[in-house]
This record gives structure tokens, sequence and C-alpha cells, in this order.
């Protein structure tokens, strides 16, 4: 029954959204007030029944009803509870729910936070979320339904892919999704903009706080699918341009180019057209991630059961809302307007520069990941001979990538410091002089410190300390400038938090790329066969095997390493690295044992038994490898210090007071009077 | 004002690549063995320990090995099928029980019935790696002279059975 029950409310979600997607949009066309006030009931009515169909099937996964065809092949009675959780979306349908949920609730923010934009804008941009919610409920109730019953009932669950029962991928899904979909608010608002014809500064600054958190659940999402990966495949990588990764990692590049340029539009009012078509791509990519994965036009570690019926429906929602959303952009865009001029060299031109190179870099790694297909289909239509199907690994990448974010890296130390406008060189170089000269000195002294030297590690250092030692400057030129008589701290704490909400975004790409410079230059590891007493040395650890005993979960049954570790002689910790060989579905997972410093992991993971009780064992000494994550955590902060910025919250409100008052909709920023200006020069 | 349109037609051409990309249908993974000898084995019969079954001694007729286990779910989709064409007794069709435990997938035959000449018994999967078992269920076709002529990965559905696999063993048989 409660199955059914979960079934019938996505049915009525589906029509709750048809409805959603129709009238509130027609009424703000017409200019019919009631229709448009149909928006936020019926958005806020759809996460309702949403939440209610989810809720239904995580039910049936937490009682083990085998009767459901979805559970019966992703759970199984003795899966611990928290995976029965995490089994909801552990599959090909369930996520789709959650796609859809994440949406509702988004969808429930908007109707919240939305209370002193016009009503016309409110009904365009629940319209447009709404006709979203259409395409996807249509693709889960018509290709995809969780619901569907296996009768008579098995008598146990395929169970959930031992790979996915982690903590850290039962957290990963929602935050990757929570971030995907955000976007689609940041789409809502551009094409709500295009529709409505009026594409402001006033645009950007409702469209930015939603555009930044969606970047902020992307960082995190794509940041512990890193981490899961580190851990759990065995071999402590912490980034493959997997298909799949890469399909995040797209959407992140265009975001992260969107945030920047929205802070263009909404200072200067500048980029209008160029910002509203990254809100467009940033969507469009999540929409094409989405395809890649669900379709199995490619193929991946990650391959979950796909179905070609599903890509050609996913393919013909992708023509539909992007195709459509191309022609609005083609028709509409060429009558924006430009927005204020600036120089050639100024705070605008370099933000732009950092756009292209991010667009570019986004397209680099989408043209890598499709080239398989493209080679596949050139072939099919006979441009190119039969090869084999090509992949195009992470040389290419690494290849491509690191030149263009070099260069970004470089953009990123000036940009902040540039003005508005028009900045003079001389200037830049005064003002850039002593954090370029000292990133260089470190850059060259300090790979010698560490071991040896190489260019690849001095380069990333460079660009690391390039980016503390600007960072740094321009945080000390503030708090020098203050003229408050409050103490450092309290002129620290004086500072607008978006200025410092970017700073830390900034140190933490800083952060980013030291752990992925030192662990690519400084890993040491070694893969060797053990015997009971043997031991190996690395990154000054001595590591012995004490041999593996036999031990059991839940659900599998493991070969536990016991492996002690030594420094300097004395005994420092033991490390317990597994085997698992779960019982349904009998596939061997290692647990990687992992001793995490904040300056580096001790990694050890057993390989195979090669007889009379030796193991071949492999043993990682790891530098600065968490700073990875830490790196990625400290820019989701960043933009979680932005969007808290005082700046939001007294805008909301006079505009409230405004449209209260009957006043004419003129806000600061279209049209920034020099007052504005000189304030924002600082920021 | 072309340039707008730029972006449209960038994205036309991506269009038109993923189309063809799904036409082609990427989850046929080409068998490496198919038009090669079916590799040997020698298995334990599922129900019958004493007996053995092996490739070599089905030469001469045409017959299909089906991968299945008790564990599967798909399998479960694709057994009423197997179940009905065995019965018109076309071609004989020999079971791979893959990963599985014995007392199980015999209670599995018994609950369903046995649409199976015979099952081998393959516990550790061996000669699913031989045979490049890519996921269960899977059908190979295999011929008088013990060529794999045929793989379809997945359940078997009535639309496949009679439009992919008995067209070609009809055209086998002569």
């Amino acid at each position: 029954m409660i199955p059914e029950i979960g079934h019938f409310a996505l049915i009525v979600a589906l029509c709750m959204a048809l409805v959603q997607g129709t009238l509130p949009l027609v009424g703000a066309a017409r200019g019919i007030p009631r229709w448009m006030a149909l928006a936020r009931p019926v958005a806020q009515g759809q996460f309702v029944f949403v939440a209610i169909s989810f809720i239904c099937l995580t039910y049936a996964f937490i009682h083990s009803d085998f009767s459901v065809l979805y559970v019966a092949e992703h759970s199984n009675a003795d899966l611990p509870l928290i995976y029965r959780i995490a089994g909801v979306w552990g599959g090909h349908e369930g996520s789709l729910l959650l796609w859809i949920l994440m949406l509702t609730i988004w969808m429930l923010a908007v109707t919240v936070f939305s209370r002193h934009l016009p009503e016309e804008m409110v009904a365009r941009v629940l319209g447009v979320m709404g006709l979203v919610a259409v395409g996807f409920n249509s693709f889960i109730l018509f290709t995809s339904d969780p619901f569907e019953r296996l009768l008579p009932a098995a008598a146990s669950g395929q169970d959930l892919n031992p790979l996915l029962q982690d903590p850290g991928l039962a957290i990963h899904p929602p935050m990757l999704y929570m971030g995907y979909v955000g976007f689609s608010v940041a789409f809502a608002f551009a094409i709500a903009a295009l529709l409505g014809g009026k594409l402001d500064a006033t645009w950007a600054r409702w469209s930015r706080p939603w555009t930044t958190v969606a970047w902020m659940f992307l960082t995190c999402g794509i940041a512990l699918g890193s981490w899961w990966s580190y851990y759990e495949l065995g071999w402590g990588g912490w980034w493959f341009w997997d298909p799949v990764e890469n399909a995040s990692f797209m959407p992140w590049l265009v975001g992260t180019a969107l945030i920047h340029s929205l802070a263009v539009t909404e200072k200067r009012g500048s980029f209008k057209s160029w910002t509203v078509l990254l809100a467009i791509f940033a969507f469009s990519l999540s929409l094409l991630g989405t395809f890649l994965v669900r379709s199995g036009v490619l193929t991946s570690v990650h391959s979950f059961a796909s179905d070609p019926k599903r890509g050609l429906f996913i393919l013909i929602f992708l023509v539909v809302v992007v195709g459509s959303s191309l022609m609005l952009y083609a028709w509409r865009a060429p009558k924006v307007g430009l927005g204020g001029s600036f120089a050639l060299l100024s705070r605008e031109s370099l933000l732009l520069a950092n756009n292209v190179l991010f667009t570019t870099a986004a397209g680099t790694v989408l043209l890598g990941t499709l080239a398989p297909l493209i080679v596949d289909a050139l072939v099919a239509v006979g441009i190119l001979g039969p090869t084999n199907k090509i992949s195009v690994g992470a040389p290419y990448f690494n290849l491509v990538f690191v030149p263009i974010m070099a260069v970004a890296i470089f953009f990123l130390g000036v940009g902040p410091v540039a003005k508005w406008k028009k900045a003079e060189l001389p200037e830049l170089a005064a003002r850039g002089r002593w954090a370029g000269i000292s990133a260089v000195i470190v850059a060259v002294i300090m790979p010698f410190l560490l071991g040896h030297w190489s260019w690849l590690v001095s380069l990333g250092i460079l660009m690391a300390f390039w980016i503390i030692f600007t960072v740094g400057h321009s945080l000390w030129e503030r708090l020098h400038r203050s003229r408050s008589d409050r103490g450092w701290w309290g002129r620290f704490a004086g500072l607008p938090k978006s200025f410092l909400g970017m700073q830390l975004a900034h140190f933490g790409v800083a952060i980013f790329i030291l752990g992925v410079t030192v662990i690519g230059g400084y890993e040491t590891g070694k893969d060797v066969k053990m015997d009971i007493g043997d031991t190996v040395e690395v990154g000054g650890y001595t590591f012995r095997f004490d041999g593996v005993m036999d031990t059991s979960g839940p659900n599998y049954q493991a070969s536990r390493g016991i492996i002690k570790v030594f420094k300097d002689g004395l005994p420092v910790m033991e490390l317990n690295p597994e085997k698992r060989v779960y019982h349904v579905q009998r596939q061997p997972t290692t647990e990687a044992a992992i001793d995490s410093g904040f300056f580096r992991h001790l990694f050890v993971a057993l390989g195979e038994p090669v007889g009379n009780g030796s193991w071949s064992v492999r043993v990682y000494y790891k530098p600065l490898v968490s700073w990875i994550w830490l790196g990625c955590v400290l820019m989701a902060l960043g933009g979680l210090l932005a969007i808290s910025d005082r700046r939001y919250r007294t805008l909301a409100r006079k505009q409230r007071e405004m449209l209260l008052s009957g006043a004419e909709q003129k806000l600061p920023g279209a049209h920034p009077n020099p007052a504005m200006t000189r304030a924002e020069v600082k920021s | 004002m072309m340039r707008f349109l730029i972006p449209l037609v960038v994205f036309v051409v991506l269009v038109g690549f993923l189309w063809k990309g799904l036409a082609l249908n990427p989850g046929e993974v080409p068998t490496p063995l198919l038009n090669k000898p079916a590799p040997a084995f020698s298995l334990q019969e599922l129900k019958n320990t004493g007996q053995k079954i092996s490739p070599a001694n089905l030469r001469g007729k045409v017959w299909l090995l089906n991968v299945w286990a008790s564990w599967c779910v798909s399998c479960r989709e694709e057994h009423p099928v197997l179940l009905r064409f065995s019965k018109t007794g076309e071609v004989p069709i020999y079971g791979l029980n893959y990963k599985d435990n014995r007392a199980d997938a015999m209670r599995w035959l018994q609950q369903f019935g046995n649409p199976y000449v015979v099952s081998g018994f393959d516990a550790d999967g061996q000669v699913g790696i031989d045979y490049g078992v890519y996921g269960v269920p899977e059908t190979y076709v295999i011929d008088r002279d013990g060529i794999i002529r045929h793989k379809h990965i997945g359940p078997i559905t009535v639309d496949v059975w009679q439009n992919e696999i008995m067209p070609i063993v009809r055209k086998l048989k002569g």
C-alpha cells in the first residue's frame, strides 16, 4: 500500500508541476495577478507531494519491502539501517527521485526567500522551475518508476553495491544533486529576465546568492566524491578524470565563471548577455551530466544500470530545455545593451579574462569527455576509418587543463586589486610587485627544503604563494586604510563579509594547489609482498606486517591486516586495512587504513593473499593530501561568508519598503551613483 | 546579430553527436570471443554432483548457454520466457549457474521451474571469467562446431527470443 501512495503522490506532483509550469508564466505575460499568485502555493504543494513520495520509498527500504523491485535490487535485510536509507539513492530510479526532491526543495526556498521580489519575477522563476519539474517528473513516471512491484516478492534483496556502503558516499549524492539542481534557480532567474526583458543589475543581485549557495553545495559534493574514491577504491588517487567526475566538474567550472560574471553585472551592469549565457550553460551542463550518467552513452567506473530508452528521453528533454533557452537568448539578448564601459585594463577586463579561461577549461573537459562518443559517431557515418573505441585519459586533461588554470591563477591574484572601469598598469605592478617577488623566491627555495626540485612542483608552489601573498597584501591594505579606531580585530571584523568571503575562497584555492602539488611531487609508496614479520620503510616510517585475521561485519566477511608502524624504532600506531567480501554480491572491496594527520597521511591497503600467510600490501606516505579537501572546504566557506554579507539583507529590506510605498523600482547598481562607485572600488 | 546564434549552433552539433551515440547502443559490448571457439570447461552439474557438463560433449548441436544465478533479479524477469520457449524444444538451453550457492540455486529451480537441460555449477565464477561474463543474465548462441555465434547481455524478452535469438539459431541449423 505504501509504495502505491508514493506512486500516487508523484502523479499528483506531476499535475501540480504542469499547473506551475503554465499558468504563472501565462499570467506574467498577460498581466493576470491571480494566475501569477498561483506560483507560490502550487510550488509548495509540489514539494509536499514529492516529499511524501520520497518518504514512502524510504519506508519501503527501511522495512525491506522486497515486493518493490527497486528495493529488491538495491537493498538487503542484513544491510545496516543507514545504508538502507542511503540505498534509496543507490540506483537510477531513486537517485532521480532524489533529484526531483532537491528541485522542489529549491523551489520551496524560492517561495520563502522571494518576498521582496516583484510578483511577475516570482511567477516566471517558479514557472520555469515548474517546467523543469514536469520534465523530470514524467521521466520518472514513464521510464524509471521506483515503485514498480515485484510479484511474488523476492525472498531477499540483491543488496546495495558494496562500494556504495560507505558513509562518505551516503551523503555525496545529496550534496552533489543539491548543487546540480541549485543551478536551476540561477537558470530560472536568467530565463525569467529574458522573458521579461529586464536584464539589469537588480536581476544579478537577486540571482547571486542562489548561485553561490548552489556552487557551495557542488564544491562540497565534488570534494566528498573525491575523498571517497581516495580511501575506498584502494589505490589512493583523488581524481581520475572519469566521465562521471567530469560531468560534475563542468557545471562547477561554469558555475565559478558565473559567480564572477554576476559580480560584474551587479556592480557595473556589464557582461549582461554573457552572464545570462553562463547561467544557461551551468544548468545545461548539469542536465548533460545527468544524460551522460543515466543514458550509458559513455562507459565509466560508475556505470549504473543504463537503458537507451531513458537516454533518448533525457536527450529530448535536453534539446527542449537548452534549445529553447538558447533560442530565447538569440532572440532577446541583442536588445539587452552593453552596460558600463570599461578600459582594456580594468577589473572588468580581468574578470572577463578569467571567465573566458574557466569556460574554455569547461570546454576542454567537455571535449575530452565526449571524445570517445564523437569518434564513434564519426566512424559510424564514415568520416573516420574504423578504429577501436578511444578513451581520453588523465594525460590529455592534465596537459590542457593545467596551463589554462595557471593563467587563470595569475589573474586571480591581480583581479581583486585592480580598479573598476580603468586600472593603471604601473599602479597594479606596484601593488603586485612584492607578492610576485616573494612568491618567486618561495617557489625557488621551497622544493629544495621538501626534498628535490622539479619544475612542476615549483610552478605549483609559485601559484599557491602568489595567491597567498596577494590575499595577504590586500587584507593588510584594507586593515591599514581602515580609519576605524578599533583594534586590529575590530577592523578585521568590520570588513565587508563579501570581501572576506572572496579572500577566504581564494585562499582555499591556494591550499588546494599546495595539496595537489606536494602530493604529486613527494608522495612515496611501495607495493610489496610481505610475510608475517616483514618490514618495509616508507616516508621515514617502518611498517611491520603482523599477519591477517578473519573478522566479519553485519553483511560481510573480512580479512583484517595487522600492521604496526614504527618511527625511529618506537611503535607509534597500528593500522588495520581490510579486504571485505559482501555476502550477497560477492564483490570484494578494499578498505584502506589511513592515519590522517594535518601534514601527511599514512595509507595502507591490502592487495591479494599470495600464499603461506603472506599478502601483497600497498603502503603510501602522502604529504599534505588532506589539504586538497581542506582547500575545497575553505572555498565553500568563503561562499557562505559572502552570502552572509549585510548588503543582501539591507537591500532586500529597502526593496520591500520601496515596493510597499509604491515607489518606482529604480535600484542602486543599475546606474551606480558616484558615492556607490567609490564604495565599490574598495570591495 | 548572428553572434547570438553561435551557442545554439554549437548545441545543435553537440546534440547530433549525442543522438548518434545513443543510436550506436554502447550497451552492446562486443565480445572478443564472437566467432571464436567457446572456451572449454568441465563443471559439476548443479543437481547431479557426480556428472560433469562440458561443451565438448555438445558438438554437433546448436545450443544456448544461459548464465544465471538465484541472487539475480533480472534472471527472474527472463525466467518465464526461457521456460515457455524451452518447451517448444527448438533449441536446448544449458545453464551456467554463476557464483551461486548450490542449495539456493536448487530451491530457485524448484520454485520457478527448470528450463535447462542441465546447469553447470560455477561457484567461483572461473568459467564466467573465461567467457567474459559482463553481467547476469547473459546468453550465448553456440553452433555445431562449438563456435560462439552470438551473445545477448541482459534478460531475454519474448521479442529478443523471437527476433534476435531464433533467427540466428534457425540459420545455424540450416
